[in-house]
């Protein structure tokens, strides 16, 4: 028996609507199978919370009088692009403050979202209709006309785990990577994973209404790298990082306990993010996907200690053994350890079924889908001669 | 029987007098040595594993405290500001003695000290700098 989203929402403004997390929803399936999983069931929950480097708000701050046109910002010493109008700017969450390594974009919007204060400075040439040439002082969320978080690549669709066979320590977007295969790290949150219960993204799209940050917020568009011809396996979920998304959403209604600032020793500053999306079981199809279990996602263990482009791939595993604590490899036990927060991904996945629950939150049905034959150029320039 | 770790600081003047032997003759404890470091002309730190009589280890530290030698039990070392923490797991990856652990039945990171053999990894592993430590800077790799 097929459902449209229209029938999934009037079922959730009934308070009828029967939601599960992802996780819930294989247990389910287990115990009942997956036609009855996919009748009763209308709604299933999924969610991550992971270091995301593409990530950013863009920020109004309001007109001065007399009015500037920014040239040049700093909030808290990180600087803002304000190539855009007289007061727009974005800010970066990786960009760093001057002369520090271990403070950058990431650090401001948290301080933004917690309500602190943040210190401005801006610089102009001065025009007509702008004559102011300086500008400093303290602003707040409070206080700042605008601001909404506008993320280029969030949510991959899986990822690499990764492992370093070098003599030396690595450090990495991936942490820290001990010396000669000394551990593996890896950054989904599995079966709780949004877009791997959605391998085909049927369900999500330009305008699919999501959990950002904390807040209500929206697909705007496909992920920058977004690769969806990535090798698949036989259910359809691709075997590393593969689909990716765009997303947007009220930085003055997020908290901190879903945006945190990162920081990666010897290699520079991110943020946490916490997306959590809510997947419409339309039919038996996606009762199939949505019970994806952790041992039926595989990804490339590669190896960090090779610099190039092509990283080798030293086997394929999955994520019951990466979840277990340890893989094998060349016979040895090697400990495992991720790097985006499963814990947190639940108590999202638990949110957002609460949100549904309680008929505040409905579903979006895209307005576009997302591009199902892009793929992910590199970059080889033409040499200068 | 009691077994705990501790970090020796030694001063300049201190630090060549032979404790372990003392340790070892006069009150009968079992050591075992973690990690040593001396920095030239400043300080020494020793941390060591000890295990022996409860009444002998309160001597023995007594014993250390009248020879100017500073003991910090390894337990009060290496803190983690838990409320702060998200539970990501970056610190388990690097953490080898499993003070550092993942609960995969949560999916918390769970914190025992007493297995900490602090040799800092965990300080620069953590994204959210939320755990620090006292012994000889943290440094990685700098025993
Ligand atoms: S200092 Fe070393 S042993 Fe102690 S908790 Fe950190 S990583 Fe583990
Ligand atoms: S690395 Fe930091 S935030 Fe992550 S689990 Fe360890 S202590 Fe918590």
């Amino acid at each position: 028996m097929a459902k449209t989203f229209a029938e999934i929402n009037e079922k959730i403004k009934k308070g009828e609507a029967v939601v599960l997390t992802a996780e819930e929803v294989v247990r389910m399936a287990d115990e009942q199978g997956l036609k009855a999983t996919a009748e009763k069931v209308d709604v299933v929950t999924t969610a991550t919370f992971g270091p995301m480097c593409s990530s950013g708000a863009f920020v109004n701050f309001g007109h001065s009088d007399p009015p500037i046109k920014m040239a040049k910002v700093w909030l808290n010493q990180v600087p803002a692009y304000t190539g855009i109008a007289a007061v727009d700017a974005y800010i970066g969450a990786t960009e760093l403050a001057e002369g520090r390594e271990d403070y950058g974009g990431a650090h401001v919007i948290e301080e933004l979202v917690a309500g602190k204060s943040v210190r401005l400075k801006a610089l102009a040439q001065g025009t007509d209709c702008y004559p102011r040439k300086e500008l400093e002082g303290y602003v707040s969320k409070e206080t700042i006309n605008e601001a909404f978080l506008f993320n280029p690549r969030n949510a991959y669709q899986n990822y690499v785990a990764a492992t370093n066979s070098t003599n030396r320590i690595l450090y990495t977007y991936m942490g820290m990577l001990l010396p000669k295969f000394g551990n593996v790290t890896y950054s989904t949150s599995g079966q709780l994973s949004p877009l791997l219960n959605d391998p085909y993204l049927r369900t999500i799209g330009v305008g699919t209404r999501i959990f950002l940050g904390g807040t209500q917020g929206y697909v705007a568009w496909h992920g920058t790298q977004h690769n969806p011809q990535k090798a698949r396996g036989e259910n359809g979920v691709p075997v590393g990082g593969a689909g990716t998304l765009s997303l947007i959403g009220d930085l003055k209604a997020m908290t901190t306990e879903y945006l945190k600032a990162a920081v990666f020793k010897n290699y520079g500053v991110s943020m946490f993010v916490g997306v959590g999306i809510p997947i419409p079981m339309l039919d038996e199809d996606m009762a199939r996907f949505v019970t994806v279990r952790d041992r039926e996602i595989k990804t490339t263990l590669l190896d960090y200690g090779v610099p190039g482009r092509s990283r080798p791939t030293l086997k394929v595993v999955d994520y019951e053994e990466l979840k277990s604590g340890f893989v094998e490899l060349n016979g040895r036990k090697v400990r495992t350890a991720p790097l985006s927060s499963i814990f947190k991904a639940r108590q999202i996945a638990a949110t957002l079924k609460e949100w549904i629950e309680r008929g505040e939150f409905l579903l979006q049905e895209p307005a576009a889908p997302l591009p199902a034959d892009a793929t992910v150029k590199p970059l080889d320039v033409k040499e200068l001669d | 029987m009691v077994k705990e770790r501790f970090t020796f600081v030694f001063s300049p003047d201190t630090y060549a007098k032979p404790i372990t032997y003392h340790l070892v003759k006069d009150y009968d404890l079992r050591i075992n040595i973690l990690r040593a470091e001396i920095t030239p002309g400043e300080e020494g730190h020793l941390l060591a594993e000890i295990e022996g009589e409860e009444d002998n280890l309160r001597r023995a530290l007594e014993f250390l405290a009248a020879e100017k030698i500073e003991v910090i039990p390894t337990t009060r070392q290496v803190t983690v500001r838990q409320e702060e923490c998200v539970h990501c797991g970056a610190c388990t990856a690097v953490c080898f003695s499993g003070a550092m652990a993942m609960n995969r039945e949560e999916w918390k990171m769970e914190f025992r000290p007493e297995k900490c053999i602090v040799c800092g990894l965990c300080i620069e592993a953590c994204p959210l700098r939320i755990i620090s430590v006292g012994f000889g800077g943290g440094k990685a790799g700098e025993a």
